[in-house]
């Protein structure tokens, strides 16, 4: 019923959507806001895609990515080999399939490490604030001193090459990111009135950061986390490509970009390929974080 | 016989510009099922009095004595039993509540924190009964705060409060968020639930009219202090203090005939930070002399019983 | 011809449409404010008095907002115009005039905003520019619409501060320096600036403590009368009203369901809603147990009825009011009642 129906609400009507009051939580109604947003979905899906091609890689990749064959050096791209080949003869194509193990999964084990470890950090500091705060934010501060890169290098000296060595070394590097995120959302929320009204109840420390502070933090949390794979993912590459961390044979995608840079003027496909897929996965999880913002924009609410 | 009783309370804080002086040297009393309205400008400390009552925030001095216990002394653990019985209905039905819990997720917290339903049949069951004590529709228990309206988010908030079977509510400024309509409704069902269940109220709030239905005795508070204290006729009948008499004159009258002379103060609520031992209100007082600038005058009983005001001007009119 | 009312409103509707729901927020709304009356529009939460004032104003983001009919009329030129309504997704050609007429008409507000009709809102903390200096806040609307040299718009900044009751020494403070009550006379000084036509006070005391309000009508009484400007009042507050306006209208539900001057509304009350507001309210000179309030809610504006929007909540109810929307009705000269059973002027 209406006091005046126009053609909007006719096609509401019809399509069935016209909803009055829907019964929903504030996670449910992100959710459909997100899933109308087109660009994050593409984002999403990409960023599935990969990590499909990464698990399943023996299955799609035409050669083993180790395999070197001295007759086809440096071809062009063609159908047999369709990033064409490397200076070793290697097939670039396999190797950039494979490749989708290494920097994506790094990229989203290394935040959600330092979530847990700089995001506990940063929730404990904003509760309780004072002495505690103080304490764990110069320890912070002395970390951030270190620029990261030059951390995570000196990390992997230290560790060694590898792949859980590079996972701890790039973890490390962004736990004071995390815990200043974590901090900032967690103290946003604290301020809010039905903090108080839990602790004028008489609700534990502990409960009122789990029910109440994290769950409502979550969403600028997550924003900032989707932000960080993207980070993180050029920086294992940038590690690689410099020859930090993950080294040939690996294919990791930085460290097929490195290959290729003496050869960037007779081969450029070397340089090309990898540097393409990492744009696009960049690209990809970039537009997925940005539907996210938009979908948890706490002013939506 | 008084439930609380507090004595020359004070709540002071130090900010970077100096000791801010929220609540200083309040003393009043509340008898049970009683209550008590406290008026007064933002500012005032009103707020910050309700807040250190119940220990969310902690007394600089004084003491509090809660059915004959000292209370601001102890420790978090002893006062544990006593928070049961003084509980707080928070003044913004649109903040006061966790936009991710349900209506029922919210009613319920108090009980499991306390534990005191023993199975999730008993719980939900407290949790309906506590509904329909407030005039919540049972339907009501899965939605989401953000899907209600001011007075319905309220009414969560008061259910919350009695969950655990108070003695005592600290009720801050409860309908000054709400539309004129609604606030009725809810006035009504705070003061119906006072007389079924024997509750007592400190009813904190700047609407004047509000307050006059509520309460049995008013305190009007100026920068953290008392400066008039008196039943409720008692101040609309014969006010005393020049700050409770501008305040009552300020209130739009929303009627054409009746129309109240409006005393208007001059300049602005001077600063609660290191406040000038003298009277606070001087500066903006019509009546202010020497002696109100230089001295602080203390709450002194006038020549009504039960009626006192914190006033040299109201105690020279006194003497003959 | 419209002679010399600065505003003239007419079968105004407004709905905010999303991928969910259309809102009905403003259904059929017609009045009129002629030079130097101050008009008060009262209404509770969700009501539309702030879509009003925003429409009137052309700030209503056109998005999700939609203007479906009606006309605005400032000082004579009209500012609504519904011609090209793009019936389609790809109904192209309605799009492209719809666009044309609509940054034609964003061009003439542009001219008249802060010159003709000014808008002050209700929350004096966010209303003004942090960085900038209160005083250059004054010159900023001074200089968009007044070709006067920088010294002059500084003077005229200057005295708009003694106006309203600020030093002009001031001039060169940022405005958390100032109080709530300060912040919004400076609001007042900015609105003022220019000598409008027509001020919309979007509830400017609301937030404001109440001895500080009383400061505040009072000036802003003062200004109107020495000034001649007229103003839309918005507000919840029929004590505010009785102070300071001459004429009010109580809008429920996007409508007006009772208009007329302040005698009518507060002496001779018709409307069941108009009655069960004042009725709500805590009354100061008497002694009442427990007070009247109006049972129920405001109808949700996505879902309104065909028929009255008061039906539900009212005491005086009947089923002629489910027959269809109730239409204003005169029951006196200028009053005006939205309701079956007001009777009409010399009508037994």
């Amino acid at each position: 019923m209406a006091k005046m129906m126009t053609p909007a609400m006719e096609r509401l009507h019809k399509k069935k959507r016209y909803n009055v009051t829907g019964v929903s939580s504030p996670g449910r109604e992100a959710w459909k806001r997100l899933a109308r947003n087109k660009t994050a979905i593409a984002g999403l899906v990409i960023v599935v895609f990969l990590l499909l091609v990464g698990l399943f890689a023996p299955f799609i990749a035409p050669y083993d990515y180790q395999v070197q064959d001295y007759t086809k050096m440096l071809q062009s791209p063609s159908a047999e080999h369709l990033f064409g080949t490397d200076n070793l003869g290697r097939d670039i194509f396999s190797r950039c399939v494979y490749g989708a193990r290494y920097s994506l999964p790094i990229g989203i084990v290394c935040v959600i490490l330092g979530l847990v470890v700089g995001g506990g950090l940063g929730v404990i500091a904003a509760y309780f604030g004072g002495k505690t705060d103080n304490i764990i934010m110069r320890f912070i501060d002395i970390i951030q001193a270190i620029p990261s890169t030059l951390l995570c290098i000196a990390l992997v000296a230290i560790l060694g090459n590898g792949v859980i060595q590079m996972i701890i070394a790039i973890a490390a590097g962004s736990i004071q990111g995390m815990t200043k995120t974590c901090r900032a959302a967690i103290f946003m929320v604290k301020s809010n009135e039905y903090v108080e009204s839990s602790k004028s109840i008489g609700v534990s420390n502990l409960m009122i950061m789990l029910r109440h502070l994290v769950p409502n933090a979550v969403g600028i949390i997550v924003i900032n986390a989707a932000n960080a794979v993207s980070a993180n993912i050029l920086t294992v590459s940038s590690l690689s490509y410099i020859g930090v961390g993950l080294v040939s044979p690996t294919p990791e995608w930085g460290a097929i970009l490195s290959e290729g840079k003496a050869y960037i003027s007779a081969a450029p496909h070397m340089v090309l390929f990898p540097g393409l897929v990492i744009a696009v996965t960049v690209l990809a999880f970039n537009l997925f974080g940005n539907g996210l913002r938009d979908a948890l924009d706490p002013r939506l609410k | 016989m008084a439930l609380l009783e507090v004595k020359n309370l004070k709540k002071h804080f130090d900010t970077p510009s100096g000791r801010l002086h929220a609540v200083d040297d309040v003393t009043f009393s509340i008898e049970k099922g009683k209550t008590l309205g406290v008026v007064g400008e933002s500012g005032c400390g009103k707020s910050t009095l309700g807040k250190t009552l119940i220990r969310m925030e902690e007394a600089t001095d004084g003491e509090v004595f809660f059915d004959g216990k000292e209370i601001t002394g102890i420790t978090a653990r002893e006062y544990k039993p006593i928070r049961m019985r003084m509980q707080m209905i928070f003044q913004d039905p649109y903040s006061s509540l966790d936009p991710r819990m349900s209506v029922s997720a919210l009613i319920a917290e108090p009980i499991k924190t306390y534990r005191l339903a023993k199975s999730k049949k008993e719980l939900d069951d407290m949790v309906f009964e506590l509904m329909d004590t407030v005039g919540l529709a049972r339907r009501l228990a899965g939605v989401y705060p953000h899907e209600l309206d001011g007075g319905r988010r309220q009414r969560i908030g008061i259910a919350r409060a009695l969950s655990l079977n108070p003695e005592f509510i600290v009720c801050d400024e409860p309908v000054s968020a709400l539309d004129v309509s609604i606030q009725a409704q809810i006035l009504n069902l705070l003061m119906d639930l006072q007389q079924d269940k024997g509750l007592t109220y400190i009813f904190i709030t700047h609407d004047m009219s509000v307050v006059k239905h509520i309460s049995d005795e008013i305190c009007v508070m100026y920068l953290g202090q008392v400066v008039e204290f008196c039943k409720v006729s008692e101040l609309f009948r014969n006010t005393l203090h020049p700050y409770s008499m501008a305040l009552l004159s300020a209130i739009p009258t929303p009627s054409l005939r009746n129309r109240r002379k409006q005393i208007l103060l001059q300049g602005e609520i001077a600063s609660p930070i290191n406040p000038k031992k003298c009277c606070r209100f001087a500066k903006r007082c019509p009546h202010a002399t020497e002696q109100c600038h230089e001295n602080e005058p203390s709450l002194k009983e006038s020549s009504v019983k039960g009626h006192f005001v914190k006033c040299f001007y109201t105690e020279q009119l006194k003497q003959p | 011809m419209s002679g010399n009312k600065i505003l003239e409103v007419r079968d105004l509707v407004v709905h905010y449409e999303t991928d969910e729901a259309v809102t009905e927020a403003v259904n059929n709304v017609s009045f009129d404010v002629v030079p130097g009356e101050i008009l008060g529009i009262v209404g509770e939460t969700g009501a539309g008095k702030t879509t009003i004032g925003l429409s009137i104003m052309g700030l209503l983001p056109k998005p999700p907002s939609h203007v479906i009919q009606g006309s605005i009329r400032i000082n004579g030129k009209e500012f609504i115009d519904t011609r090209y309504e793009p019936k389609s997704f790809f109904n192209l050609a309605a799009k492209r005039m719809r666009k044309k007429t609509d940054r034609h008409i964003e061009k003439v507000y542009r001219t008249i905003r802060g010159k003709t009709i000014t808008m002050m809102f209700q929350d004096p903390m966010t209303a003004l520019n942090p960085v900038m200096y209160v005083g250059d806040q004054i010159v900023e609307v001074i200089k968009i619409h007044e070709n006067v040299s920088a010294a002059e718009a500084h003077k005229r900044a200057c005295d708009m501060l003694e106006m309203v009751g600020i030093s002009a020494s001031r001039f060169k403070e940022y405005p958390h320096q100032f109080s709530g009550g300060m912040k919004q006379r400076v609001v007042i000084a900015i609105a003022l600036a220019c000598r409008p036509d027509l001020i919309i006070a979007d509830e400017p005391t609301t937030a404001l403590d109440v001895t500080i309000q009383a400061q505040v009508l009072k000036m802003m009484k003062e200004l109107q009368e020495s000034l001649g400007t007229a103003m839309m009042f918005i507000t919840h507050d029929f004590g505010v009203v009785a102070e300071i306006c001459s004429k009010c209208m109580v809008v429920y539900a996007g409508e007006i369901v009772e208009s007329g001057t302040l005698e009518h509304i507060f002496e001779n009350t018709r409307h069941p809603y108009t009655k069960g507001l004042f009725n709500s309210l805590p009354n100061l000179d008497e002694d009442a147990d427990r007070l009247k309030p109006i049972l129920g809610l405001m109808p949700n504006p996505m879902d309104l009825p065909g028929y009255c929007s008061f039906y539900d909540r009212c005491e005086e109810r009947c089923d002629r009011c489910k027959e269809k929307n109730p239409k204003l009705i005169e029951v006196e000269p200028g009053h005006l009642v939205r309701c079956v059973h007001a009777k009409a002027m010399g009508v037994e």
